[in-house]
């Protein structure tokens, strides 16, 4: 079980968050000026990496704030977390 | 008892102390301190249960939890009875009572065994085959399986004994007690860390303690007399806590460890009432030292499981530790040097051995030469090539093996014994290392798999980590602790040790025979039945990866995971594939490293501790009042009150009739109620309803309906406008905490620039509805300073007031057509405003009413329930409800999928009502919608999500989901059932009223 740093209250056990995904997917700003294709790229396509994954989740037994995580998926080592809305650290 | 079997030992068995237990009926003696399985070596009993599939006796094997044969049932016949405990674990109390399992009807007959003559048309994969072909004829072998199979009885009444969990963090965690565990929880804990030593047997100190040879040394001193010193000496460390009887289970992610300790099992029975008896632990460790030693290898040939065949180190174990003789014509066969450590603990005692049998041609030793002084004599270069002796192991043959160990020579030798001991080298236990991930790579010289990647702070010591003599194990224990933790210990500063042994071994996987191995059965896993034959028939049959190989042929798959045999497998499939060690995998150990009960894993969730229960604040009204209850998630919901000798239905036509007549009552305040503020509230429900909300006037209440992106109907509810920019939302029962993360997450991610704040309020208001034509006159009496009047108050608004001083919101919303309103109080108000409300309704026959009756009255007027009606595949378009999708608002979540080329298909399942052609009859929920009966297959065009009889209709109705529905008003369908067909026709879903008079109706 992971021990998750969130951004806002510290260490605390994975029982306590949600994973909410891949992360830095935008919702378009207009999706009506989108074909069904580009609608459905956005609402469907999910990359799953045996790697270096960034990926949301939310403290929900917590603060329930979202943010965001670098996950190397194939040894569960959490190589970063940061706040919604921050630059995703360089590798 | 035969006194010849015990011997006057150590500090470790209490001889004042005479312990009485049963086992199969009969009554035995033991002493404090056994055993159930020393116990019962000492009474010359070997043959404790019968192998699963062919039924053959075996005997206890080993000395610990690695234990495949000897597991028992505890506790007969009482609540407390429990399976698979392995003998050699379970310490005796006086009263204890334990039985063989896996045999019918006796140990000793048993009428399974006939499997073992039948063991020709048994081979690897007989289960999966038998369920493959030919089918019929399953049937037939299903009976005697399951009545000649199966492990052990599950109890059946509840466990008497009280589990826990405890969390424990700690700086670094030791696991496992011996001679490295104890040198690193000391250098730890003496440098600062906080440190837990766990271990699962009842002392400390594992092997070493009893090691009383003059062959291995620890500065000049025996190694159980310096490790007697070193226990005394950390038994007193503040930072130290040891656990004894402590099993680590599971090593997880992240250095989280799941244990289980165990704290009255040693107890006789009286002695545990109100004690808790296992603790499942919830460790997070800093660190994690593995100390977890390592299981002996069994050897592998013809017959080498009868009773009477021990590892070698557990027949050491017995004498040593116990005073138990396993035998008295004792024979050791092993491959390296530690059978003559047993040799001379036996020699000491003066207990007759036979002879050793070795593989090695070669041996030299300090101790194998003073094994041969005492006139044993050794056979070298010789293997075991079959036993006899059915209940009992009395002879052996032995040949001599060729140069390359791969076939045998000479003439047959044969010899008596009683006990053969087995030692086919070390294994070390790296089981919980790969549970936590680790990598393992194969060392060629001695053929083991050691860790090498580790990953998480961890680190493995001692023969775990393949280091096994003793001053391999003390040195790289000191180094590797040193850098691990980052110390300059000086604690173990002169540490010179001796050892009178050597690491030659000669490792031959599968020992040859004179016979063909179609003609052998050398088992390699006890528990399950599975010989060498039957892994070099799944070769031959294709498979190749040691995942498949294990899953065909069974082995490694019973409690004990294979403790013992998993490495002959794998090598085996090496010799025979041709292939090296490790390239089909390893097999992957699974949590729990020994079974854990489900007592353990959970707790105190047991009983009204299961699942949380959430009770609204007029609960103990319905109960007062006869109400039969509905879980709706972890909420009870009262379903209908019958009266008298009403039944379900009656009760609910009842209370149907009574709230279109009359008035109806219910209670509410289940539903999600989220509170909206800030400036952009009302933009913020523009973009998460369908509907339009900027123009919502304060004061006013809407339906809402909130899609998924992908335009599915993920819930609804009634949204008011309290102030400028103040909203409260109501959502379905089931679905609040989903709808509030859902809108957390979008202000969180997508829309972080409004400003506007989210709260549940569920928890903080009881709700009462009152509905019917009567609700006006009764709220009007409840709350006689409001004015009620429809010009004032109408349908869809609310107002703010007060009942007996206490501030209060009141909706007039209606979720059933009737005229109806809502009343918001604080919680602990919410008995006593029912209370007044039934008061002040007593003249007008207001009725209580449960969700059976409000599922019911929603579905005349044909109104969904997000859930039931719907799943995730309705669009409000599939719903008809066209009306509240806002054209003009540009975006909405979910808008854009409603015209994606999927959603806008004509003949997608469209939601409609259907009446059924004889008005008494009512449709079950779920059944199936078809048009055309002789069409083969038959198309099935979709189901019944909601029917009821409606009292006020005097005739059946349903909701359903139709492909092309919309299309067919008027049209004829069938529902095809069990024994008969019913035909509907396709009809408006709303059944009643369709003009929305009756929410103004006067009375
Ligand atoms: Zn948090």
């Amino acid at each position: 079980m992971f021990l998750i740093n969130c951004p806002f209250c510290g260490e605390r056990e994975q029982s306590e968050f949600k994973a909410g995904g891949e992360a830095h997917i935008v919702r378009p700003k207009q999706p009506t000026e989108l074909s069904d294709d580009e609608w459905a790229e956005y609402l469907f396509m999910r990359k799953n990496i045996k790697g270096i994954q960034f990926e949301r989740w939310n403290h929900a037994h917590g603060c329930r704030k979202w943010f965001n995580m670098v996950r190397d998926t194939s040894n569960d080592q959490i190589k970063a977390v940061y706040k919604m809305g921050e630059k995703p650290p360089v590798k | 008892m035969t006194n010849n079997l015990r011997f006057k030992t150590s500090k470790f068995i209490d001889e004042t102390y005479r312990v009485s237990f049963k086992f199969n009926n009969k009554t035995y003696f033991g002493f404090k301190g056994d055993t159930l399985a020393s116990a019962l070596l000492a009474n010359g009993i070997h043959l404790v249960g019968r192998s699963f599939k062919y039924h053959r006796p075996r005997g206890i094997m080993t000395s610990g939890s690695e234990e495949p044969n000897a597991i028992i049932q505890l506790h007969d016949n009482s609540s407390r009875t429990e399976p698979n405990v392995r003998a050699t674990e379970v310490e005796i109390y006086e009263g204890l009572v334990a039985s063989s399992q896996n045999c019918w009807p006796s140990v000793n007959f048993d009428i399974g065994a006939i499997n073992n003559l039948l063991s020709p048309i048994l081979p690897a994969g007989f289960y999966y085959k038998t369920f493959m072909w030919p089918a019929s004829f399953w049937e037939k072998y299903e009976y005697f399986i399951r009545k000649s199979a199966g492990l052990g009885k599950s109890p059946k009444v509840a466990d008497p004994d009280i589990y826990e969990h405890n969390y424990i963090h700690c700086d670094v965690l030791v696991i496992g007690a011996g001679i490295s565990g104890i040198m690193a929880a000391k250098m730890a804990a003496k440098n600062g860390f906080k440190t837990l030593l766990v271990d699962e047997k009842s002392y400390l100190g594992g092997s070493s303690i009893y090691d009383s040879s003059e062959f291995s040394k620890i500065n000049n001193q025996i190694t159980s007399s310096w490790l007697e010193k070193e226990i005394n000496e950390i038994s007193k460390l503040e930072n130290l806590e040891i656990k004894l009887r402590t099993s680590v289970a599971a090593f997880h992610g992240y250095n989280f460890l799941l244990a289980r300790e165990n704290l009255t099992d040693h107890l006789p029975i009286n002695q545990r009432e109100n004690k808790v008896r296992q603790r499942l632990l919830k460790i997070r460790a800093k660190k994690v030292i593995t100390a977890t030693g390592s299981i002996e290898r069994p050897l592998i040939f013809d017959n080498n499981d009868r009773p009477g065949i021990l590892l070698s180190s557990a027949v050491k174990k017995y004498i040593d530790l116990y005073g138990v003789a396993c035998g008295e014509n004792n024979i050791l066969f092993t491959n390296n040097d530690t059978a003559y450590e047993t040799a001379m603990s036996l020699i000491q005692r003066g207990i007759k051995i036979n002879a050793i049998i070795d593989n090695r041609e070669l041996i030299d030793s300090k101790i194998s030469y003073e094994v041969e002084k005492n006139n044993i004599k050794i056979y070298k270069g010789y293997t075991v090539v079959d036993t006899y002796g059915y209940r009992r192991i009395n002879r052996i043959s032995i040949m001599k093996l060729s140069k390359d160990g791969q076939t045998v020579i000479g003439d047959k030798t044969k010899l008596n014994c009683d006990c053969l001991g087995l030692s086919g080298g070390w294994t070390p236990a790296v089981h919980l290392f790969t549970q936590s991930g680790g990598k393992l790579k194969f060392r060629e010289e001695d053929q083991v798999f050691i860790p090498n990647v580790y990953p998480s702070d961890q680190i493995s010591i001692g023969s775990c980590n393949g280091d096994f003599s003793l001053e391999k194990i003390i040195k790289n224990t000191l180094s590797s602790i040193k850098k691990f933790l980052d110390i300059d210990n000086s604690e173990y500063k002169n540490i010179e040790t001796i050892s009178g042994l050597n690491q030659s071994k000669r490792n031959i996987w599968l020992l040859p025979s004179d016979k063909s191995i179609g003609k052998t059965k050398s088992f390699v896993d006890y528990q399950n039945d599975a010989t060498a034959k039957d892994i070099k028939l799944a070769l031959r049959e294709g498979f190749r990866s040691i995942e498949h190989v294990k899953r065909y042929t069974t082995t490694g798959m019973g409690t004990d995971q294979g403790k013992l045999g998993n490495m002959h497998a794998l090598g085996i499939i090496s010799e025979t594939a041709g292939t090296k060690m490790g390239e089909h995998g390893t097999t992957t150990f699974r949590p729990p490293y020994t079974p854990l009960t489900f007592g353990t894993i959970v707790g105190r969730n047991v009983g009204k501790f299961f699942d949380i229960v959430r009770q609204t604040p007029i609960h103990d009204w319905h109960v007062a009042n006869n109400a039969k209850f509905e879980n709706v998630g972890q909420w009870k919901r009262a379903w209908y009150y019958p009266k008298a000798n009403e039944n379900m239905h009656q009760a609910v036509q009842r209370e149907s009739k009574a709230a279109r007549d009359c008035a109806g009552i219910l209670d509410a305040s289940t539903l999600g109620k989220i509170d909206i503020q800030g400036t952009d509230a009302s933009e913020f429900l523009n973009r998460v309803y369908t509907n339009a909300w900027s123009k919502l006037a304060i004061g006013k209440c809407r339906y809402g309906l909130m899609l998924n992106e992908d335009g599915m109907v993920y819930d609804d509810g009634v949204t008011t406008r309290l102030n400028e920019n103040h909203y409260i939302m109501t959502t379905t029962t089931g679905g609040a905490a989903n709808v509030l993360g859902k809108l957390e997450d979008y202000l969180q991610t997508e829309w972080p620039e409004l400003d506007v704040y989210l709260s549940s309020v569920t928890d903080h208001y009881a709700t009462i509805s009152v509905c019917g034509p009567y609700s006006k006159k009764i709220v009007s009496k409840v709350i006689p300073d409001l004015d009620f009047s429809d010009e004032k108050f109408p349908h869809m608004s609310f107002k703010n007031t007060k009942i007996d001083q206490i501030k209060c919101r009141v909706m007039r919303i209606s979720f059933t057509g009737e005229q109806s309103y809502e009343i918001n109080i604080q919680s602990n108000y919410g008995k006593s405003v029912w209370e007044k409300c039934m008061e002040a309704g007593k003249d007008f026959n207001i009725t209580p009413y449960g969700t059976e009756t409000m599922h019911l009255l929603r579905a005349e007027k044909g109104f969904i329930i997000v859930g039931q009606d719907t799943d995730a595949t309705m669009t409000p378009i599939d719903l008809q409800m066209d009306w509240i999708v806002s054209k003009k608002k540009y975006d909405f979540i979910g808008k854009r999928s409603l015209y994606r080329s999927d959603t806008i298909k004509d003949d997608r399942k469209q939601l409609v009502g259907l009446l059924t052609e004889n008005p008494e009859e009512v449709l079950e929920e779920g059944a199936q919608i078809v048009a055309d009966i002789k069409k083969s297959p038959i198309e099935m065009l979709g189901h019944v999500t909601s029917s009821y009889y409606s009292p006020n209709l005097n005739k059946s109705i349903a909701l359903g989901v139709v492909k092309g529905g919309k299309k067919m008003l008027g049209q004829k369908l069938i529902i095809p059932m069990e024994n008969k067909n019913i035909n509907v026709t396709v009809a408006d879903p709303v059944f009643l009223d369709k003009e929305g008079e009756r929410l103004n109706a006067k009375l």
